[in-house]
C-alpha cells in the first residue's frame, strides 16, 4: 500500500493532462469552447488538490496561503478588466505564469546545490533553459503589457548597437552556462538568470504596437515551454505535457498572425519595423499636395442609410476609443432601414489575435455576423459602402500594388473595391507603421475625422433622422 | 544521458506533436479565448512550484521555499485569472 499515493497522484495527473487535452480541443469551436474551458479548469483543480497529497508537500498552511493568495488576486483582476484591456491583461498573465516557472527551476537548482551530493548535468541544462525561457517570458510580457497599458510608448525602441550588445549578451550567457556545467554555483546562476531578464526586455522594446499579435502569440507559446522546461527540471510529467501543449498552440498562433502580415517571425521580431519609415506624407510622386474628400455625419448617415450592403472594418482606433457599443447601434439601426451589414474582420486588426472578436462580441454582435479576411474579399465588389473604423494598415492597397510599400504582400481587406467607403479616422496621419495609406486619396473614399465613438454616435443620431 | 531524460524528452515530443494536431483549425472568432484558456493551463507550473515549496521551513531551504511559494501565487494569479477571463469572454459570444 505504500505505492498508493504516489499512484493516485500519478493517475490524477493523467486525468489531469487528458482534461487538458479535451479543454482545448473544445476550446476550438464555438459550440463548445465554454465547455472546453471548464474542463480544462477542472484538470488544473485534479493536478494540484493530488499534488497536496504528495508525501514530499508537508508546508500546508503557507502553501494553502500562497494559492489562497493567488486566486484571490486572479479572481478580482478577471472580474475588473475591460474588455478592451484584454490585451494587456493577458500579456500580464503570460508574464506571471514565465515568472512562476522560472522560479521553479532556479529553486530546484539551488535545492540541488545545497543538498551537497553536486548537480547533474542534465538538472543543470534544463534549470539553464528554464531560467531563460522563463526570464524572457517574463520581462518580454512586461514590456508588452507596458506598451499596451499606454505606460511606454507603443514606437519601437533600441540602443545604438542593439544587435552588438545583444550577441553579447548572448555570448556571455553560453559562457556562464559552461560555466556552471564546469562547476556548479549560485552566483553564475545569478548572473545568467539576471541576462535572461534583460534579454526578454531587449527581445520586446523594438517591436512596435501594431506587431503586438505576434509577440502576444509567441509569449503564450514561451510561457508553455518555461512550464515544459520546469517539468524537466523537476521530473513532472504534467508540467511537461501541459508545456508542450500550451507551446503548440502558441505556436499556431504566432503562425496565422504572421501570415496575416505576411512576414516572417525573424523579420518581426529583428527588424524594427515601423517608426524608421516615415511615408511620402500626403504628397504625391510630383511633389503636388495629394486632395482627399471629405464628409460630415449627415452626407455620411445619407450614404450608409441609403445603401443596400455596408461592411464595417473595424481596427485598433475602434477599440482606442471603445466605440464597439456604438458601432453594434449603428449596424442596428442600418438593420432597421433594410441595409445588410456585415462585419470583416482582419487576424491582425488591433493588439492580439481575435482581438476585434471580443470586443464586438461583448456589444453582442452575433458572430455569424463577423467574416474573416477570405471569405469577405469576394464581395467588397458587390457591397455599397465600406466603413473602416480605426483601422489603416489592414485596408491599404499599397499591400497589393505597389512593390516598394514596406508592406507590399501583406493581405488585405479589399475595401477599395467597394462602391464607397467611409474612412473614420482621427487625422490624416499614417498608422503605426508610418505608411501613407493611398486609400484615402481615392475618389471613392470619403474621409470622416473624428474620434471613432463620437464619430459613430453622430453617425447614429443622424441615421435616425432619414 | 540519464533514462529519466530521455523519457521526459520523448513525453515532451509526442505532447507536442498532440498540440499541433489538437488545435490546429481555429476559428478567428476565438483566437482570443484559445490564448487565454492555452495561458491558464501554463500555470501548471504550480505543481512544480508546490514541490519545491514543499517541505517545512528550516532555516537552511527558507529561501528556496519561499522562492516556491512566490512562484504559487505567481502561477494562481495565471490559473485563475486565465480561467475566469476566459469564460467572461465565452459567456459573450452569442450565435
Amino acid at each position: 500500500m505504500e505505492n498508493f499515493l504516489p499512484s493516485t497522484i500519478q493517475l490524477s495527473y493523467i486525468v489531469a493532462t487528458g482534461l487538458f487535452f479535451l479543454g482545448l480541443k473544445k476550446l476550438g469551436s464555438p459550440a463548445t469552447a465554454r465547455q472546453g474551458n471548464t474542463w480544462a479548469s477542472v484538470g488544473m483543480l485534479i493536478a494540484v488538490v493530488a499534488t497536496l497529497l504528495d508525501a514530499g508537500v508537508v508546508n500546508y498552511p503557507m502553501i494553502l496561503g500562497a494559492i489562497a493568495l493567488g486566486s484571490i488576486i486572479g479572481f478580482i483582476a478577471a472580474k475588473k478588466v475591460e474588455m478592451t484591456q484584454m490585451p494587456q491583461m493577458v500579456g500580464l498573465l503570460n508574464g506571471l505564469g514565465g515568472a512562476a516557472s522560472a522560479l521553479v527551476a532556479i529553486a530546484e537548482f539551488y535545492r540541488l546545490l545545497l543538498a551537497g551530493d553536486g548537480v547533474p548535468i542534465p538538472a543543470t541544462v534544463t534549470a539553464i533553459l528554464g531560467s531563460l525561457i522563463g526570464g524572457i517570458t517574463f520581462t518580454g510580457s512586461f514590456v508588452a503589457f507596458a506598451k499596451l497599458q499606454g505606460l511606454i510608448g507603443g514606437k519601437p525602441m533600441s540602443l545604438p548597437g542593439q544587435k552588438l550588445i545583444n550577441i553579447f549578451l548572448l555570448g556571455l550567457f553560453l559562457a556562464g552556462s559552461v560555466g556552471l556545467l564546469i562547476a556548479p554555483s549560485s552566483n553564475i546562476f545569478l548572473v545568467i538568470t539576471g541576462i535572461s531578464l534583460i534579454l526578454g526586455l531587449f527581445l520586446v522594446l523594438p517591436i512596435g504596437g501594431g506587431d503586438m499579435p505576434v509577440v502576444i502569440s509567441l509569449l503564450n507559446s514561451l510561457s508553455g515551454l518555461a512550464a515544459s522546461a520546469a517539468g524537466f527540471v523537476v521530473m513532472n510529467n504534467i508540467l511537461i505535457v501541459a508545456g508542450a501543449l500550451v507551446g503548440a498552440s502558441g505556436i499556431i498562433l504566432t503562425v496565422i498572425m504572421c501570415k496575416g502580415m505576411n512576414r516572417t517571425l525573424t523579420n518581426v521580431l529583428f527588424s524594427a519595423f515601423g517608426g524608421g519609415a516615415t511615408g511620402s506624407g500626403g504628397v504625391a510622386a510630383d511633389g503636388t499636395e495629394k486632395s482627399y474628400r471629405q464628409v460630415d455625419a449627415e452626407t455620411g448617415a445619407m450614404m450608409l442609410g441609403y445603401a443596400r450592403s455596408v461592411v464595417v472594418v473595424p481596427g485598433y482606433g475602434m477599440a482606442v476609443a471603445q466605440a464597439q457599443h456604438s458601432v453594434r447601434e449603428l449596424a442596428d439601426q442600418l438593420a432597421t432601414r433594410g441595409v445588410e451589414v456585415k462585419y470583416a474582420i482582419h487576424p491582425v486588426a488591433g493588439r492580439m489575435p481575435g482581438h476585434m472578436n471580443v470586443l464586438l462580441a461583448e456589444a453582442n454582435v452575433p458572430y455569424s455576423q463577423l467574416y474573416d479576411m477570405d471569405d469577405i474579399n469576394g464581395e467588397f465588389d458587390r457591397t455599397d459602402v465600406a466603413l473602416v473604423i480605426g483601422a489603416n494598415d489592414v485596408v491599404n492597397p499599397d499591400a497589393k500594388e505597389d512593390a516598394n510599400s514596406p508592406i507590399y504582400g501583406m493581405p488585405i481587406l479589399e475595401v477599395d473595391k467597394a462602391k464607397n467607403t467611409i474612412v473614420i479616422k482621427r487625422s490624416m496621419k499614417p498608422g503605426y507603421a508610418g505608411i501613407d495609406n493611398q486609400l484615402f486619396y481615392r475618389d471613392k473614399t470619403a474621409m470622416y475625422f473624428g474620434n471613432a465613438k463620437e464619430a459613430v454616435a453622430d453617425l447614429v443620431s443622424e441615421v435616425k433622422q432619414l | 544521458m540519464s533514462e529519466s531524460l530521455i523519457g521526459a524528452l520523448f513525453v515532451f515530443v509526442l505532447a507536442s506533436f498532440a498540440g499541433f494536431e489538437v488545435i490546429t483549425k481555429v476559428p478567428p472568432t476565438l483566437h482570443t479565448p484559445l490564448m487565454s484558456g492555452a495561458n491558464a493551463i501554463s500555470g501548471i507550473a504550480v505543481i512544480g512550484a508546490m514541490v519545491v515549496a514543499g517541505p517545512s521551513l528550516t532555516s537552511d531551504n527558507n529561501f528556496i521555499v519561499i522562492m516556491g511559494l512566490i512562484a504559487i501565487t505567481l502561477a494562481m494569479i495565471n490559473v485563475v485569472g486565465g480561467f475566469m477571463v476566459t469564460d467572461r469572454m465565452l459567456q459573450m459570444f452569442k450565435k
